[in-house]
């Protein structure tokens, strides 16, 4: 069998392993430079598309067409996403089934921008191999449900991989794990990455991993964390500067990017400070990790009511877990450590670098298919109840949720008219009594029923859900033993024919090559860079001398003037030049920044002292 | 192949879950769709339906109410979804009281409640749920263990025994149901058993 990669699409960064036939060990791939996490950002420029850190630096100068964590609108409608999109710097407009993002005069859907980030991921691995590469495992959120599933599979085949398993990520975890480090015994799995929660309860016993239960949130994760520091710092900067930020995107994105690197700092200090200069003033803060904590301890208790729901459906005690273990970026927050250790009573396990386990687990997967791994196996379930809409609204459910799976339930359905052909189906997901209360999956039509008296036809309906979590429907008539062909419409899905053409499409447009993107890359860079400079101009040019300032216009109208050319050697030289001359003017710029926070403080020192 | 033969057992209701255990895990290494990648579309299938065979037999099995109910059905002939074998039935010594929970009920609907109305609703409820437990005990217990001892001739009188005590524990469990939304504790804690 052929080589199959492990894929773990994240949130805010994906990465592609594969276990080494000579150790048996799981390895990540790093990329040219070495790098291991690839950004799950896509930046739609005129030059053509960026991906990965390069997209990632163009967040803050271009937001509109800057793409990040599209993971959260995969399989989601506008209806389910339209209260955080004021958060989001991209357009979404408004339309049914899947949600469309507008990038300039494009649109395009959340599988597509997956797949960009996947092809990134299979180049890395096929210049690592020296060969192509075209099967993956990739991993998703335990808790998706079919159509985030499906909507992460067609983005595997728009990016040009067969898709062999889509396996869950906390399970993907406990292999990872368990190649080594893991006993038998029941282990709980808390997985909270950038925008999504698991808790998966596995049982490990003679190299079977058997989730008894899994719940979770598959709208939660360290992409909240940040947005209520950012709400918190809007209304700060408004009360301090009496600026209120919130409309403009590129303010937006610099506070949201500020907030994560002061919430990564605090994981690790007790205080840190922020520095962030805007137009007309430079803002200053100190935040504290008893402030965060303020701010999302929320956030993190919302994540224990899932873990005892599914320990409840386990029917197991808290004492019957044996060890806990902590997956994900989000995990790395002391609070949350507090918080799941409060809840087991144990001390969890984080050996694994929380950013690269699921990955990890996702080559074990890929090697187990491809016939590498004989002693493990995988026995995962279905996160969700799946039913079908019976009279009056009313779910009528065939798969109980936490069902291991491939799993199939088979049901009987006849007409209700004489001499109808034609018999509808809604087959939804969720734990709610009525359909509307849960997740429309598709609507099927069985068609092609001969005419007969209404009661009389019998059509056997088979709903299967493979190992993948992804559902399958089959239906016969059995008096004539004829198939019923279906015809199925996703309700938040791509149908068959717009992903071909996106696969098609991806073909046509895949053939930009590697220097033309290399070279995108350099000038973004560069780009990025000229406008920190004209901006440290600007606000800071009465700090440093008149030859100095010369020295910094000379080096920053070469980098302008090199940039229009296609040398990138010589975008890069000159970018790494001006970098160097405004070296003295930013440190002086921050000196007095600080100066600036300390005379302030003081003054509020000074009333308090007096009042 | 029904889910007895499935793990080759007799048709009892003494199942050495532990065994059942070992033996779900040597059948899924055969059967389990990992394994099978390779090989040609048609066994591919195969091999999916006969995980997904075992996958449902050892859910029913390992569960001892769920097993009762199995064979009930099995017995009676019936291929139907699982779970709906019986009607409801109120447990017969209990019916003065069920009026009294009804209308409870239907009055903490109406104008929601106080906390003496509140107390005396958890105090049946609590009191259900231990006659919902001596209910599943009996079935567990006496009435799976009189099956496996019965003889040829016993069989339907066993049979309409179980099915009698399974309506009423399908009772019980609706009316706890109703009980657990009107104190408002559904959500966490108690798991619903209207969904299972």
């Amino acid at each position: 069998m052929s080589r199959i990669v492990g894929i773990d699409l994240g949130t805010t960064n994906s990465l592609v392993a594969y276990v080494d036939e000579k150790t048996g060990l799981s390895r990540v791939i790093p990329d040219g430079e070495g790098r291991v996490l690839l950004p799950s950002v896509v930046s739609f420029t005129d030059e053509g598309v960026v991906v990965g850190d390069a997209a990632k630096r163009l967040l803050v100068r271009r937001p509109a067409a800057t793409v990040y964590s599209v993971k959260r609108l995969m399989g989601r409608g506008y209806e389910d996403v339209k209260e955080e999109l004021c958060y989001l710097p991209f357009k979404v407009a408004p339309c049914d089934g899947i949600v469309r993002i507008q990038v300039g005069d494009r649109e395009v859907t959340p599988p597509e921008v997956s797949a960009i980030v996947l092809k990134s991921l299979k180049e890395r691995a096929e210049a690592h191999f020296g060969e192509p590469v075209e099967k993956a495992v990739i991993t998703v959120p335990a808790y998706f449900n079919d159509s985030q599933r499906q909507a992460t599979k067609d983005a595997g085949r728009i990016a040009g991989l067969d898709v062999v398993r889509i396996v869950n990520e906390p399970t993907a975890a406990s292999l990872a794990y368990g190649l080594h480090r893991l006993k038998a015994g029941v282990i709980a799995v808390y997985d909270l990455g950038g925008g999504t929660f698991d808790i998966s309860i596995l049982r490990v016993k003679d190299g079977v991993f058997e989730v008894l239960a899994t719940n979770g949130n598959t709208h939660l994760g360290g992409d909240d964390f940040d947005r209520a520091i950012l709400v918190w710092l809007l209304d700060d900067i408004l009360s301090k500067h009496g600026v209120y930020l919130g409309r403009d995107s590129e303010a937006m994105q610099e506070l949201r990017l500020a907030a994560e690197a002061a919430k990564v700092r605090l994981s690790t200090e007790e205080r840190t400070t922020l520095t962030i200069p805007f137009e007309g003033f430079t803002y200053h803060r100190e935040i504290t990790r008893a402030e965060l904590e303020g701010l999302i301890g929320k956030l993190v208790d919302s994540t224990l009511g899932p873990c005892r729901m599914a320990l409840a459906d386990t029917g197991l005690a808290l004492s019957d877990i044996d060890e806990v273990v902590l997956v994900g970026g989000s995990t790395r927050v002391p609070l949350l450590r507090r918080r799941v250790q409060e809840l087991f009573g144990k001390t969890p396990h984080s050996q694994l670098n929380p950013d690269e386990v699921v990955a990890l687990g996702a080559a074990v997967q890929a090697h187990i298919l491809a016939g590498g791994i004989t002693s493990m196996l995988l026995l995962d379930v279905t996160p969700l109840s799946l039913g079908i809409e019976t009279l009056g609204g009313i779910v009528s459910v065939l798969i109980p949720r936490n069902t291991t799976i491939p799993t199939s339930a088979r049901e009987m359905f006849t007409t209700s008219v004489d001499g109808q052909t034609v018999v509808d189906l809604h087959v939804v997901q969720g734990e709610r009594e009525l359909a509307k209360d849960c997740r429309s999956l598709a609507r099927f039509e069985l068609r092609a029923i001969d005419p007969m008296p209404a009661g009389m036809p019998k059509i056997e309906v088979t709903l299967l859900i493979d190992a993948n979590g992804i559902l399958q429907v089959q239906a016969k008539e059995l008096r004539t033993g004829k198939a019923a062909s279906i015809e199925v419409k996703p309700t938040y899905g791509l149908t068959e024919a717009e992903v071909e053409r996106m696969v098609e499409e991806s073909f046509a447009y895949a053939e930009a090559d590697v220097e033309a993107r290399l070279l995108i890359e350099t000038r973004n860079e560069a780009d990025t860079v000229i406008t920190h400079v004209e901006r440290a101009l600007r606000q800071g040019a009465d700090l440093v001398g008149e030859e100095e300032r010369g020295r910094i216009r000379t080096a920053l109208e070469a980098l302008r003037a090199a940039r229009q050319t296609d040398d990138r050697d010589r975008i890069r030289e000159l970018t790494t030049e001006l970098n160097r001359a405004t070296e003295h003017l930013a440190d002086v710029m921050m000196d007095a920044a600080l100066r600036g926070a300390l005379a302030s403080k003081r003054a509020s020192e000074i009333m308090e002292s007096t009042s | 192949m029904d889910h007895f033969e499935v793990f080759g057992l007799p048709r009892r209701l003494a199942v050495d879950t532990a065994e059942l255990q070992r033996k779900f895990y040597e059948l899924s290494r055969r059967y389990h769709p990992d394994f099978h990648q390779a090989a040609p579309p048609e066994e591919q299938v195969r091999a999916l339906e006969a995980s997904a065979g075992l996958n449902a037999a050892y859910r029913t099995l390992r569960d001892p109410i769920a097993r009762i109910e199995y064979l009930v059905r099995l017995e009676e002939g019936r291929d139907t979804k699982e779970g709906a074998t019986v009607k409801p039935k109120a447990p017969p010594e209990l019916l003065e009281e069920m009026f009294e929970i009804q209308e409870a009920l239907a009055e903490a609907k109406a104008g929601g409640l106080d906390e003496a109305g509140r107390a005396a609703l958890v105090v049946q409820r609590d009191r259900l749920m231990a006659r919902l437990g001596d209910e599943e005990t009996r079935l567990v217990g006496p009435l799976s263990q009189g099956w496996d001892a019965s003889q040829p001739a016993e069989r339907q009188r066993v049979l309409a025994a179980m099915k009698e005590a399974l309506a009423i524990r399908a009772y019980l469990r609706t009316v706890i149901d109703d009980l657990n939304d009107a104190l408002g504790e559904s959500q966490e804690g108690y798991v619903t058993y209207r969904r299972h």
